[in-house]
């Protein structure tokens, strides 16, 4: 055996498989990690059942209380006696080790906190009845509990008996209440937004315009007065606006719900406060899916609700694909520019290699630096400058010397101009000199050999090195805290307010709103599988434009390799 | 190409007339293109450069921003005049408003005046209230930043003001500064001796206390404290001199001859200077309690052959600075010894000569000095720096002022001139020995690395050491590298030199997906999901750290036991596949056999007993938390340049080794690798590089406590973190904000010189493996 051992390790074999382990484990980390993400992120919006039961667990030197338990099942995890019993609960140390689950019982409003942990073992009477009913609120997260009667303005309209699991009549009047006041928050929210948004901003507008008109002295009596009657205009549609915003909120506040909570508690809760309501354990898996698949939109159109930890990231995705294709506009041009002139046109030398090596390392350079570049010399001193030059109506509140959409995507287009370089100057490498040597024999000049040979056959390189850098700039960060990220920006970077795109504006980012939700907030626990999905849905983004580059690179490979001589 | 003409078309081209035409047509495009094709080579080489020199920009403006931290503070006359009006020639205090526009002057009669400081012109002439029939025997002052001063009386009574300035705005929204003198503690004077002159005195006050130290001219030391009543109707009434109880104490014995006394900030210890320059330290609270005083410590403040000139507290009137006749500035603070305060000399300065005037700043930990040829210093005294040394007037100063924010300096000579300069000193704060090595700061018992940038006082000590940071940089790297070199280099190797194609290109898509993951995902995992597992599962990944390795060795073993039939069911080249099921199971194993380990050896909690029996600090974002993120991170980087290095190792020498009857673990350790190493080693610097300026998985997985600890448990602050956790809030264009660029410009020349290194060697190896 001895014998055999040693001539194991002395033939190299066992190395050999060290090695193949750690490919295997890399690999294994990384499907685990996506696998992980998909898990918990995916899951999220499946519509759980709502499980009832009866818990008592001990409790020191007393009689263990019964309480009842309404909530979803989210986790459970195997945990030693020991430590369950130096947290104050005297289970016996026979069994070496308990269940215990998480269960999200939500009622914020009720219970204080969303979530509590319970051991399986003191869990009884299990069961799911089938007119539990779920709701998500605009505030104090999600309710359990069942619907006991339905007022309006009021008065009661319908009542069912919780105790009867058939017994839905209210249930189905709460679900058409429910969609008419959806319908109204729709008028509501198109009203503050747009209408009342767009007389706040002209009305800010006008001020600027006053102000301007002072500093340059021009300001006569028949200017401001047209200001001034303008002003009026403004204020008295805002006061038609405000009227009808005030009669559309009496409305959608008119119904509300009698719930009964666990522990046989009650409460009203005004129809208004619903966004979603569902019996899950009634629902058959297709039903089940139809609701998962309006969560996912909701996840993908809406927007947050709750300080970001509910509802929808769609301004997040929104700005982070302005600002990408913003980077875009600058770093294409630059970055094909700087190559062609690198590999085209200087001469190639020692200082061309020097170039070529210090733009390959600038790709090396932690990203915190360029934002600390981006924060000093774009906002801080371009930015004031570009302020006193041409918004000094505005001051002193900044117009581009703070943080916003036109620096980030600057900072993060100088961030990425040499993984362009880098790309396209391979592409253009790659190009045999033949057809360049048979493009100017022709009588070409070196320019039209440029646009009408090269360029065309390194564009597949372009797009490349184009894909790369966008993908980068999506999944950076560090740097775009200090140039114009914000948790929640109150518009869009391009809204119905002239001049529509608003260069000068802070954006919510992907990226982002994970550090944001999963380390800023204060119910980290409930955000944490929004967060989950947010990261899914910005690694699958960053995934497929990696992949796309990839192709286009293999292809491109492909396609150059009969010309090469 | 269709806006071009045909030129070979016959019926263009069919007269002679229309062929000269075309000719010079075509000349006229050729031309234009010739002239398109210039402009295009000008606009693309101006624009290419333009990009570089963009990037270079990077460079050039974080040293520009940096640069004004090491520059000497620089020093400009601004004035220079007399008083004309009659004043005393004896000058007790001498101060400068914020503005530089007007000084105080308060003169040996009692008198404070006025003037403007660009001509000497008299504003104000206030006389202070001291009584009929006496005059001014010594004169104490609490600080410049309150402005309150006591003036000790030859009848044995001390009077307390304040100087002030009242600033309003009048029409047109111009400043008006009206000079006032204030007596916040009423203006009837205390009496601390009874028909005795008081000689020596000092005084420190508060909102609601006032003390009061004094010598009589018999040498007895006596202390006064007034306090306000603190009853209701007080608090809604002006204050008026019944308001304030007073009591005394007489030190009676404790203090041989005393020259100068001082009292602390606190009222709490009176500092004692005799003659010799032994200063003796009393606790003065046991005096008003009905005790005894007692001195706690007795020091020399200098050697036997000096004596003390002047002494002054620094800002926030925790240090006691000395200045002696060879022309040492010491600093000294209190501490703690076993249980005792001891006061200990900090660090000492060198004014260049005797020191004859001596003053602090009012806003920073910077003070001034004069000696007796004229020399002024300004120094700082945490970054242990003298900012400059110059000489600014001919004569030795009689005394100077130093405005509030310590860019206006008023000299007032021997023969009566008053020269009035600007100083710019932004930046004192900021020395090698203030960045890099330990300090020595208040209230602190021993030099100590420490970063703390802000705090909410004001006569706050700014702690500016970087060494805690890079520190933590290195920290994280460390244990990132620890975890992400084995891995990746040996997944390296076997993906570049044994690994079956089919299956390469599967997996190096996999980890170049696994490199373009976004950093905060992986911060955020470690953060929200890791840290707390690995708290939960300590012990589960210990053992997998031993299982894992073995298992894999176990594996290899079996398989080469195992008959030939269904070994050669697997080509060579997949052994990575055939491992990946084992590695998962055996991992699942390790975490289940953990829970009773655990039980069994560490009371079921391994966690607890790190903290309890080994007295180890855990923090649940620790370095290992770190080390996994950040490795994995790190991985794809090392994994994909090694690979490439291994892979493209000449095939001729691999197949001569073979041919030469090498097994392919020799020809892969003894050819392949020698080969390839450069390769391999600038792939590690390039995933350090990467290590050391990764901020956002730093940042959520560790705790960002800047502390200097090697234990694996506890977190770290990096450089990168530190940054994207303070710019934002730090003052555009302050010390901190420079030092912050500072860090970004050690962060970028550090990775700029590793990767440089590294490009460097990649493309030697590259050169030689294509002269083979």
């Amino acid at each position: 055996m001895m014998q055999t051992l040693k001539k194991f390790f002395a033939s190299g074999t066992p190395w050999i498989w060290v090695n193949a382990g750690a490919v295997a484990i890399s690999v294994i980390m990384t499907v685990g990690l996506l696998l992980l993400l998909a898990l918990n992120g995916l899951s999220h919006f499946w519509p759980k059942d709502i499980m009832l039961a009866n818990y008592s667990q001990p409790v020191l030197e007393s009689e263990p209380i019964e309480r009842e338990i309404i909530g979803e099942r989210i986790d459970t995890e195997q945990v030693s006696a020991e430590r369950i019993i130096s947290s104050g609960i005297p289970v016996s140390e026979n069994t070496a080790f308990y269940e215990r689950e998480l269960v999200k019982i939500g009622n914020r409003d009720l219970n204080g906190s969303d979530f509590t942990w319970l051991l399986t073992n003191y869990l009884n009477d299990i069961s799911y009845p089938e007119n539990l009913t779920a709701f998500e609120r605009r505030e104090w997260g999600n309710f359990y509990g069942y619907v006991q009667e339905v007022k309006e303005a009021g008065v009661s309209i319908v009542t069912s008996d919780p105790s009867i699991q058939n017994d839905n009549a209210a249930w189905l009047e709460l679900e058409k209440r429910i969609d008419r006041a959806l319908g109204i928050f729709e008028q509501i929210d198109t009203l503050e937004e747009d209408d009342i948004g767009e007389v706040n901003y002209a009305l800010e507008r006008l001020r600027l315009q006053e102000r301007g008109l002072e500093l340059r002295g021009t300001d006569t009596a028949q200017r401001m007065g047209e200001i001034a009657s303008e002003r009026e205009n403004w204020e008295a549609n805002y006061e038609i606006l405000q009227t009808r915003l005030s009669e559309l909120y009496e409305q959608v506040e008119r119904d509300t719900v009698v719930m009964l909570a666990m522990n046989g508690e009650t409460t009203e809760i005004n129809v208004s406060q619903i966004v979603r309501a569902y019996q899950p354990n009634g629902m058959h898996v297709g039903s089940k899916l139809v609701v998962y698949g309006a969560k996912l939109w909701e996840f993908l159109s809406d927007e947050p609700r709750e300080a970001n930890t509910e509802g929808g990231i769609f301004p997040a995705i929104f700005g982070t694909v302005t600002m990408v294709l913003l980077m875009s506009i600058f770093v294409t041009p630059f970055g094909v520019i700087a190559a062609v002139y690198l590999r085209e046109y200087a001469k190639q030398g020692f200082i061309t290699r020097t170039i070529r090596i210090a733009v390959n390392n600038l790709a090396g350079v932690p990203s915190i630096v360029y934002g600390v570049f981006g924060l000093g010399f774009f906002i801080y001193f371009l930015g004031s400058e570009v302020d006193q030059v041409f918004y000094p109506e505005a001051l002193p509140a900044p117009t581009f010397g703070t943080p916003g959409m036109l620096w980030a995507s600057l900072t993060l287009a100088l961030l990425t101009v040499p993984v362009v370089i880098v790309s396209t100057e391979e592409g253009l490498a790659r190009i045999p000199r033949s057809l360049r040597e048979g493009s100017l024999a022709l009588g070409a000049t070196k320019f039209e050999t440029l646009v009408r040979v090269v360029l065309p056959m390194a564009s597949p390189a372009m797009m490349t090195g184009l894909i790369l850098a966008v993908a980068r700039a999506a999944g950076e960060v560090a740097p775009l805290m200090l140039v114009g990220v914000v948790k929640l920006a109150p518009t869009l970077p391009i809204n119905g307010n002239y001049p529509y795109f608003h260069l000068d504006q802070k954006f919510m980012h992907l990226g982002f709103h994970i550090y944001d939700v999963g380390f800023q907030s204060p119910n980290v626990e409930a955000a944490r599988p929004l967060v989950f999905a947010t990261a899914l849905l910005l690694v699958i983004v960053i995934a497929l434009l990696n992949v796309l580059a990839v192709t286009i690179r293999n292809r491109l490979r492909e396609k150059y390799k009969s010309l090469d001589m | 190409m269709s806006e071009q003409p045909n030129l070979s078309h016959p019926s263009v081209a069919d007269t002679a007339a229309g062929a000269a035409l075309a000719a010079s047509a075509a000349t006229t495009r050729r031309k234009l293109r010739h002239l398109k094709d210039k402009a295009a080579g000008v606009s693309i080489a101006v624009g290419g450069l333009s990009v570089i020199a963009a990037v270079l920009l990077i460079f050039l403006y974080l040293v520009y921003e940096v640069m004004p931290l090491f520059r000497a503070a620089t020093i400009q006359e601004v004035s220079e005049f007399q008083i004309a009006d009659p004043h005393s020639e004896e000058v007790l205090h001498l101060a400068l408003e914020e503005r530089l526009e007007v000084a105080m002057r308060l003169g040996g009669d009692g008198e404070a005046i006025y003037f403007d400081t660009a001509n000497g012109d008299l504003l104000s002439r206030i006389p202070l209230a001291i009584p009929d029939g006496q005059s001014i025997s010594s004169f104490a002052l609490d600080t410049d930043v309150s402005g309150i001063f006591a003036l000790g009386l030859t009848g044995g009574h001390v009077l307390i003001a304040e100087y002030a300035y009242d600033v309003s705005f009048g029409e047109n929204n111009v400043r008006q500064i009206t000079p006032v003198i204030r007596y916040p503690f009423g203006e009837e004077s205390f009496e601390l001796y009874g028909n005795e002159p008081v000689s020596k005195l000092s005084v420190r006050s508060s909102t609601s206390e006032l003390m009061l130290a004094g010598t009589s001219e018999s040498g007895q030391v006596r202390l006064l404290r007034a306090r306000r009543e603190t009853n209701l109707l007080s608090a809604f009434t002006a204050s008026s001199d019944s308001d304030w109880q007073t009591e005394t104490a007489t030190l009676t014995g404790v203090i041989p001859a005393v020259n100068q006394l001082y009292l602390d900030v606190d009222r709490r210890w009176l500092f004692a200077i005799g003659n010799s320059g032994r200063l003796s330290m009393v606790d003065v609270r046991p005096a008003f309690n009905g005790g005894n005083a007692v001195i706690e410590d007795e020091v020399m403040l200098v050697p036997s052959d000096r004596r003390v000139t002047e002494v002054e507290f620094l800002l926030g009137g925790i240090s006691l600075l000395v200045g002696d006749t060879a022309g040492d500035v010491s600093q000294w603070f209190l501490v703690r010894r076993d249980g005792r305060v001891a006061i200990e000399k900090v660090r000492d300065f060198d004014a260049g000569g005797e020191v004859i005037a001596l003053s602090s700043e009012q806003r920073r930990k910077n003070f001034i000095t004069a000696n007796e040829q004229g020399y002024i210093g300004i120094y700082n005294t945490t970054a242990h720096r003298q900012v400059t040394y110059k000489k600014l007037v001919d004569m030795p100063p009689k005394t100077f002022a130093m405005s509030a924010r310590g860019d206006g300096l008023l000299i007032e000579q021997e023969n009566g001139q008053f020269n009035l300069f600007g100083v710019e000193n932004k930046h004192p704060e900021v020395s090698w020995e203030a960045l890099w090595q330990q300090v020595w700061y208040e209230n602190y018992q021993e030099p100590e690395y420490i970063w703390q940038s802000s705090a909410a006082n004001n006569d706050f000590e700014p702690k500016y050491s970087l060494a805690p940071l890079a520190f933590g940089t290195l920290k994280a790297a460390f244990y990132a590298m620890l975890l992400a070199a084995p891995l990746a280099i040996c997944g390296a190797i076997f993906t570049g030199y044994f690994m079956a194609p089919k299956m390469r290109r599967t997996v190096k898509p996999l980890i170049e997906l696994m490199e373009a993951l976004p950093t905060v995902v992986l911060g955020f995992l470690a953060g929200l999901w890791l840290a707390p597992f690995l708290e939960n599962n300590l012990l589960g990944i210990f053992s997998l750290l031993v299982v894992t390795p073995l298992s894999i060795l176990v594996a290899a073993f079996v398989w080469t036991r195992l008959p030939k039939e269904i070994r050669y069911l697997v080509p060579d080249g997949w052994e990575a596949a055939l491992l990946i099921p084992i590695i998962v199971i055996m991992g699942y194993l390790s975490f289940v056999i953990a829970g009773p380990i655990e039980i069994v050896f560490f009371d079921g909690d391994m966690r607890s007993w790190i903290t309890n029996d080994l007295g180890i600090t855990y923090d649940q974002r620790n370095a290992l938390v770190v080390g996994f993120a950040m490795g994995f991170a790190v991985i794809p980087t090392i994994f994909s340049i090694a690979e490439d290095a291994v892979f493209t190792v000449p095939k001729q020498l691999t197949y001569g080794s073979l041919a030469l009857g090498a097994t392919p673990w020799q020809t892969l350790s003894r050819v392949v690798l020698p080969t390839a190493s450069p390769g391999i080693f600038s792939a590690l610097m390039i995933g350090m590089g990467r290590a050391v300026g990764e901020t956002m998985i730093v940042l959520m997985a560790t705790g960002n406590t800047p502390i200097m600890d090697i234990n694996i448990f506890e977190g770290m602050r990096t450089l990168a973190a530190n940054i994207a956790v303070e710019v934002p809030e730090s003052e555009v264009d302050s010390t901190h904000y420079r030092i912050l660029f500072l860090a970004a410009l050690v962060l970028f020349l550090f990775t700029f010189v590793v990767n440089t290194l590294a490009e460097i060697i990649r493309q030697r190896l590259r050169r030689k493996y294509s002269t083979i």
